[in-house]
């Protein structure tokens, strides 16, 4: 997983509320045997209408997603952040996420920021007058900065040291490889092996 | 204090453990299948992993394939992407595979104990929650999610945070035409299907010692539908004796050792368990399920009951809901209740001895007007052994169809399924709304009960024969 210091990018305004995870990826979607390609998928149902912000082309390139409360409601699939990574964001600010979202979304190396919603306001006015605004969120510094703000955030520190670190469970598990290895020195002979195969 | 065995089984696979963090456990075993494998090998790929343990990892094919015709092409294009995408991770990552049409493919969880991979002590798991079949050895086996999957892929490794313990005793001697699977019927009924939450449950008394090997698996494997993380039987004679002539037990000194360790794998006498519950085998009859969850159910002498009976208002609302699902009327005999297919299969109650104790109620009888009966042997050589012993001819004879190995009418993700409205005896785990095919009735039930059921056609135990 990429490290994650901080990004500048621009935005793309969401204004919906409870977006669940039906929505960001369909279920038809989830038939697949990748972790990639499901761009495609993101929202959708939505995209089919001309007029749906995603299909601007002021908005095109943005990796910034600002959306509104409670985003990522719904079933626990995985397949939700990476559509929206597959897609290119690196970073979704709301004022509200649902919990297991939020959890895949770190493990997987998606920020997920939480700021005010009157912030959230400010920044989609901000938005819709000059689209190519640039936003950059430092998690580093632990804030958003765009135009003359500075949002400040909050974020756990384990959460935080992980992104900066780039380290998935796997890549955490690897730092301590070393202690595997050294059970694995230990482990009895006759535990059983699949390999060669024998039937 | 003394510890417990699933206490001892952790103990002995800590790679790490420090505070604040959860257990990082060594894993002995990995179990794969086609349908929760896919992307945990993309994982792999996208971040240029490589599998660990190749050599402590094995796949075969079971939850989509179909049961007839397994030399054609696979028909259903989702399922035939799945099935050719596990060949191609098996062969890029160096991974044993047994597919379909192969002497060992069948469902996983009858596959490692008839290798013999499956034994006493290990830490197995699987992207598949009747994962706790294996806890029949004195195993700690439990099913984990996908990315899960990919860790133990990558590292042979998974965090876990310690479960609690549960003892469930079962004492005594069951009455004839009584089975393990109407003991953990009858347990998920007494306890519910949140009632495992949390915990490791640990089947003991003389009930269950006097169980056999395969009858221990089929209480384990249901510890996950009383919401369990894992269920377990400690290792006796009976365990070694069955895994002794197995292709992948100890051989020569390993063996001796082995068996040394696998002695000391049981709960010692002061260790204390979180939980404790008690039962009388004496007490145990014939079981069946009523309602769409495991925990829905009652002796087969019995009837519908009556949700208004029923003190507790959310049991009481889901009693209603499932009987409008199941179509049923309170008050009515469940001996009434007529049947439309009888499914004779999987992890739960597909083995060699399942078949067996099937086929000696349905040898000389013939099939109920308009029923069809389904018998799905679990793995490849549970079919051959079936047929050399002419179990075949027997299902045949009786009117019921024969099948190759898999997953089948255990879950509605291959060709075979109910119909909506179509009412099930199934001996397999899940009654789900929708589990066996969209609108789907299932009644769980042992193997002698489907078997009387398949004469009959209405629910029946072995006694009512007569
Ligand atoms: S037989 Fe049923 S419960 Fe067992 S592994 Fe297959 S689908 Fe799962």
């Amino acid at each position: 997983m990429e490290k994650f210091i901080s990004h500048t990018g621009t935005v793309l305004p969401l204004r919906r509320t409870n977006v669940d995870t039906d929505q960001i990826i369909p279920a038809v979607y989830l038939k697949r045997v990748t972790k990639s390609g499901f761009e495609d998928g993101l929202f959708s149902a939505w995209r089919n209408d001309p007029e749906f912000v995603m299909n601007k082309p002021e908005h095109k390139g943005a990796t910034i997603l600002v959306a509104g409360a409670d985003f990522g409601t719904g079933s626990s699939r995985e397949h939700a952040v990476w559509a929206l990574q597959n897609y290119g964001f690196k970073v979704v600010l709301s004022s509200r996420f649902a919990d297991i979202f939020r959890g895949n979304s770190q493990k997987a190396g998606l920020l997920t920021v939480i700021i005010p919603q009157e912030k959230i306001e400010v920044l989609w006015a901000a938005v819709e007058v000059n689209p190519s605004l640039e936003v950059s969120v430092d998690l580093d510094a632990k804030n958003v900065r765009f135009a003359d703000e500075v949002i400040g955030f909050e974020i756990d520190d384990y959460t935080r040291w992980r992104l900066m670190e780039g380290l998935d469970d796997i890549g955490l598990t690897l730092k301590n490889i070393a202690d595997v290895d050294a059970f694995e020195e230990k482990r009895p002979s006759f535990k059983p092996q699949t390999l060669p195969a024998r039937s | 204090m003394g510890k417990t065995l699933s206490e001892k089984i952790w103990a002995d696979h800590v790679v790490r453990s420090a505070a604040g963090e959860p257990d990082l456990l060594y894993i002995d075993l990995h179990l794969i299948h086609e349908v929760t494998s896919p992307q945990a090998f993309d994982g792999l790929r996208l971040a240029g992993r490589k599998v660990r343990r190749p050599d402590l990892t094995i796949a075969t094919e079971d939850h989509n394939t179909p049961t007839l015709n397994i030399d054609k092409p696979i028909a259903d294009p989702v399922s035939k992407l799945q099935i050719d995408t596990l060949r191609n991770n098996a062969k890029e990552f160096g991974i044993r595979i047994h597919s379909l049409g192969d002497i060992d493919q069948g469902i996983v969880h009858v596959v490692g104990p008839q290798l013999g991979i499956t034994q006493p002590g290990m830490t197995i798991v699987c992207g598949d929650s009747h994962t706790s079949t294996h806890g029949a050895f004195g195993a700690l086996a439990f099913g984990i999610g996908t990315s899960q999957v990919e860790h133990v892929l990558a590292t042979q490794t998974l965090p876990q945070s310690k479960p609690k313990t549960m003892a469930i005793n079962v004492d005594g001697t069951l009455k004839p035409g009584v089975t393990s699977k109407d003991i953990i019927l009858a347990i998920i009924a007494q306890i519910g299907t949140g009632g495992g939450q949390g915990y490791v449950l640990e089947y003991r008394g003389s009930a269950i010692r006097a169980l056999s090997m395969e009858a221990r698996m089929t209480i384990c494997n249901m510890s996950i539908e009383a919401g369990a993380r894992a269920g377990l039987i400690a290792p006796d004679e009976k365990t070694f004796e069955y895994l002794k002539s197995k292709p992948h037990a100890p051989q020569g000194a390993d063996w001796d050792a082995a068996v040394e360790y696998w002695k000391t794998l049981n709960s010692d006498a002061d260790a204390r368990f979180d939980h404790e519950i008690t039962l009388k085998a004496e007490n145990i009859s014939p079981f069946i399920t009523w309602g769409t969850n495991p925990g829905q159910g009652a002796p087969l002498d019995g009837k519908v009951p009556n949700p208004a009976d029923i003190a507790d208002v959310e049991d009481r609302g889901a009693a209603e809901r499932a009987l409008e699902y199941m179509g049923l009327t309170a008050g009515t005999p469940f001996k009434e209740i007529a049947i439309d297919t009888v499914f004779l299969g999987s992890c739960t109650n597909g083995r060699i001895e399942d078949l067996r104790s099937a086929a000696q109620i349905l040898k000389g009888q013939k099939i109920a007007p308009k029923l069809r009966m389904l018998v799905v042997p679990g793995s490849a050589r549970v079919r051959l052994q079936a047929e050399a012993e002419g179990l075949d001819k027997v299902f045949l004879d009786f009117g019921a169809e024969w099948r190759q190995a898999g997953c089948s009418m255990c879950l509605g993700m291959n060709p075979d399924q109910l119909t909506a409205g179509e009412r099930s005896a199934s001996t397999s785990n899940r009654n789900f709304e929708g589990r066996q095919g969209k609108g789907g009735r299932t009644h769980l039930v042992s193997p002698l009960v489907a078997a009387a059921t398949a004469i009959r056609g209405t629910l029946s135990s072995p006694a009512d024969l007569n």
